[in-house]
């Protein structure tokens, strides 16, 4: 078995960190990955600019829901700017594994539902455009 | 040509390079004909062929290779006329692929003969190729969809087929073998019935011409649909076998050269069929490959073809449907041909189909373009196996022991 299924990535799958929902969340956002069908909500209670609470729920292959599960750790307690500040690199750190192009949209739907969750759009490309 | 009754893979594995070859330091298990088949020698050499002694464009030079061109085009068409039955060269359309031969027929025969209210009957596996079309067609003239639904084992439910082919259904358009389900659906029987309220029936033959004997007279079909490369030819060359009659009253599909027979300023008259819906330079490289690619297929017999198939559908259906935790989508293996859907308690598809990869076994994961069916199922994704004329049985072998790998690998 290679990397991309390391103990640490399925102990998130099975294991969820911050699943659930928030009934007083001051943001909840859905999104999904239309080519696997992977399904995210992500809810923050945020105060004073800051997160003061994370939960998620969703569907979905491993990439995905592990993705959300530790960027769920990650954003608690953050303010609202640091977590605008998160970008592709901060997922793929999390996730520290090598992913590939077809991949990227399952390792980037946490990040995705994120940023478009804080500023009620889809800043997120997922497409590897580069030329 | 020699029709052979069984298939000796291993000699057939050596026309096809790309099979030999490792992937993450296992030997490459493909198994995912159905999106895409490989392509044996004769294929490449044919195209290579062309390429390197007569690149012309066809049907314009007075000079040698562009006759040379022409002629192994033209060729081609006759090779696919007698491969399906067809009447004439002139019921021969090359398109890019099946999902333009339909849209060929959804737009040019669609909006000159139906209007507003008739209906279309479709079922509910098709691929989006075979449905996509009609909704675009629907939104355009107002035309209505029906559909035919399943049973609780995937097979098509024929119970209600008179009270859906009413005296507005204008046209059926099925799927001959399911991409999903495998399943090989009894278009005879559909056939029949459609005939009875004088509707045309298009085929969507894209899984079935590549694994089975198909003469479109004994069918009865109006309209047949396929596509090159999952029959062992080149991506880019399609397709559509329409009746004569049918192709001669509808208009072109689409404008440009060589589909004219005259041009002015503001109005033209068109070629002759079949040239009438191929505008543009046709894909000429690829259509000389197709050739190639039923001329390899008909040299091993599309029957033993089918029947190793069936020979293998069977062994897998045995070999998975033993691995606890596995669910196979789908009528029993003497309904289907060379594939099967299924899901993995707990794991994702595409995390089944990761780890498959990761043992050098190359499957399809996904919804494989029926959104619709998997809503049915219940489930986001499926993982599919296919088998073509190359799978050993070897090969089934190492997926099921992939399978049990991917199942502890998650421990769920």
């Amino acid at each position: 078995m290679d990397d991309l299924y390391r103990e640490n990535i399925l102990d998130h799958y099975r294991h969820p960190r911050n699943y659930g929902e928030i009934e007083q969340a001051t943001i909840v956002q859905h999104e999904h990955n239309p080519l696997c069908g992977d399904q995210l909500s992500i809810y923050l209670l945020v105060e004073n600019e800051r997160i003061v609470d994370v939960k998620f729920k969703g569907k979905g292959c491993a990439i995905s829901q592990a993705s959300a599960s530790m960027l769920s750790e990650e954003l608690a307690g953050k303010s609202v700017d640091e977590a605008k500040a998160f970008d592709k690199q901060t997922i793929l750190d999390l996730l520290g594994i090598p992913i590939g192009p077809v991949r990227l949209k399952c390792a980037l739907l946490s990040l995705k539902t994120l940023k478009a969750g804080l500023y009620g759009v889809n800043l997120v490309d997922d497409d590897e455009d580069s030329l | 040509m020699s029709v052979q009754t069984t298939l000796d893979v291993n000699a057939i594995r050596e026309q096809f390079p790309l099979l030999d070859q490792s992937i993450n330091g296992h030997r490459l298990a493909y198994l995912d004909s159905t999106a895409t088949a490989q392509k044996p020698l004769a294929v490449l050499d044919a195209m290579d062929r062309y390429y390197r002694t007569i690149n012309a464009n066809v049907h314009r030079g007075v000079y040698q290779i562009s006759e040379a061109a022409t002629e192994a085009y033209e060729g081609t068409r006759r090779t696919i006329g007698r491969f399906i039955g067809a009447k004439s060269t002139k019921e021969i359309i090359f398109t890019r692929n099946a999902t333009e031969a339909i849209n060929l027929v959804a737009q040019s025969w669609g909006r000159a003969n139906l209007q507003a209210g008739d209906r279309i009957l479709l079922t509910v596996s098709e691929h989006h190729s075979n449905l996509v079309p009609w909704q675009l067609l629907a939104a355009q003239i107002g035309v209505e969809l029906d559909f035919i639904e399943l049973d609780a084992q995937g097979r098509l439910d024929l119970g209600n087929l008179d009270q859906l082919l009413t005296k507005r259904t204008k046209l059926v358009a099925m799927t001959h073998m399911s991409n999903v389900l495998g399943t090989i659906n009894p278009v005879e029987q559909v056939i029949a019935a459609a005939k009875q309220v004088g509707a045309l029936v298009l085929l969507d033959g894209a899984q079935s011409v590549p694994h089975l004997p198909i003469n479109v007279q004994a069918l009865g079909c109006d309209f047949l649909a396929f596509s090159g490369h999952k029959m062992c030819g080149p991506t880019g060359i399609g397709v559509l076998w329409a009746r004569r009659e049918l192709l001669e009253a509808m208009p072109p599909f689409m404008g440009g050269g060589d589909m004219i027979k005259r041009v002015g300023l503001r109005e033209s008259s068109w070629n002759d069929l079949p040239w009438k819906f191929e505008a543009g330079t046709p894909a000429i490289a690829e259509a000389i490959g197709l050739g190639a690619a039923i001329d390899f297929l008909n040299e091993l017999g599309m029957q033993a073809i089918h029947e190793r198939e069936r020979q293998l559908t069977h062994y897998a259906w045995d070999k998975l449907s033993a691995i606890d935790g596995l669910t196979i989508f789908g009528p029993p293996a003497a309904e289907r041909g060379g594939l099967l859907s299924f899901t993995l308690a707990g794991v994702h598809a595409h995390d089944v189909a990761a780890i498959l990869d990761t043992q050098g076994i190359a499957v399809r994961a996904g919804h494989h373009c029926t959104h619709p069916l998997h809503d049915i199922f219940g489930v986001p994704a499926t993982v599919r196996a296919s088998f073509y004329l190359y799978t050993l049985e070897e090969e089934i072998d190492r997926l099921a022991e992939a399978l049990v790998l991917a199942r502890d690998t998650f421990q769920l």
